[in-house]
């Protein structure tokens, strides 16, 4: 595995017909392989969940990020799209689900598709990452301290989101967990609810909490970062796609 | 960005952006992660225009002492003083 790898802008037809952006990198080996639809964070498509998607295609998966924000803010800066998005409520759960459906298809028709495809997201992607999982056909999907899979946002929140832990027995893939002990969103007790929820519904899934760590301890760029926790989560990504995504 | 709460108010003023300014019409206040204040939590208040787009966008993020701070110096000035 050499890490060399290309990477692109590129356009989708998403939810409702709508042309999306989306972020593609792909290994320039050849080999039939996996594949990553990356969700990113509430802070949007920024830098830094490009550069989360080139590591999938420097690793031998290939990857596709796409923005969800591209109908309420095409072409804006990331932060100024986070922002209208957030005041706009966020992103329904309908439209995530067939953007990702999109995703999918796009890299299962890719020639170096071995036709198994996981999703991985963070933050608020965590809780989409289950959403999709739960909705579409796939082969793995990594929830990185996803929040509202239980519980509810507080009254004051714009996001029209709600709890999702009774989708739980559509959950076609085996899942992956990675959460912060320090974070409140979600919570030890959510984090601990939603592991309950899946063993009574019989889904395979694989949950580790990080002490000392709290929300977004895999953001480089965010004093919330946590080498130690977000080194190991890697390892455990890694192994996870090596036993879920090979054909 | 992961508190999730978000106050959201009605205002009428001008604020300048990258491009000059334009009329504001509305402001959210929300703590929660910055984009780029070096702190894990920050409060953070967005002055928008919504009608031309999302880059009509104003934006600030504060430690929660400087907020508090800005908050009091806004409302002893609106006390102390009339139209």
């Amino acid at each position: 595995m050499q890490g060399d790898l290309r990477a692109e802008t590129t356009w989708l037809e998403g939810f409702g017909g709508d042309r999306i952006e989306a972020y593609l990198a792909e290994p320039l080996d050849q080999r039939p392989t996996g594949a990553m639809v990356v969700i990113h964070h509430m802070p949007g498509y920024d830098e830094g969940t490009k550069e989360i998607t080139r590591r999938f295609a420097a690793e031998g998966y290939l990857a596709i990020c796409p923005n969800l924000y591209t109908r309420e803010a095409p072409g804006a800066s990331p932060d100024d799209a986070a922002a209208a998005a957030r005041a706009l409520g966020g992103v329904p759960d309908e439209r995530l689900v067939g953007d990702v459906a999109a995703c999918v298809d796009k890299l299962r028709q890719m020639p170096q598709s071995n036709g198994r495809v996981g999703v991985i997201g963070y933050c608020s992607g965590g809780r989409q990452t289950f959403l999709a999982a739960c909705s579409l056909p796939l082969q793995a999907a990594v929830d990185c301290y996803g929040a509202f899979v239980v519980g509810t946002p507080p009254a004051s929140s714009p996001l029209k989101v709600g709890p999702i832990a009774d989708k739980a027995p559509d959950l076609s893939c085996p899942l992956l967990g990675l959460f912060g002990a320090d974070d409140q969103h979600p919570s030890p007790a959510e984090v601990q609810e939603l592991d309950s929820i899946l063993t009574a519904a019989g889904k395979a899934h694989e949950f580790h909490s990080y002490d000392g760590a709290g929300h977004a301890f895999f953001s480089t760029d965010r004093p919330s970062f946590r080498p130690e926790a977000a080194k190991d989560g890697w390892q455990r990504i890694w192994a996870f796609l090596a036993a879920n995504l090979s054909a | 960005m992961c508190t999730y709460q978000t106050e959201r108010v009605t205002i009428q003023g001008s604020g300048k952006g990258t491009k000059g300014w334009f009329p504001v019409t509305d402001a959210t206040v929300y703590f929660d992660h910055p984009v780029d204040a070096p702190m894990e939590h920050s409060l953070n208040i967005d002055f928008l225009n919504p009608s031309l787009g999302p880059s009509a966008r104003v934006a600030v993020e504060l430690d929660r002492e400087s907020a508090a701070a800005l908050s009091r110096a806004i409302g002893e000035m609106l006390a102390s003083t009339s139209d």
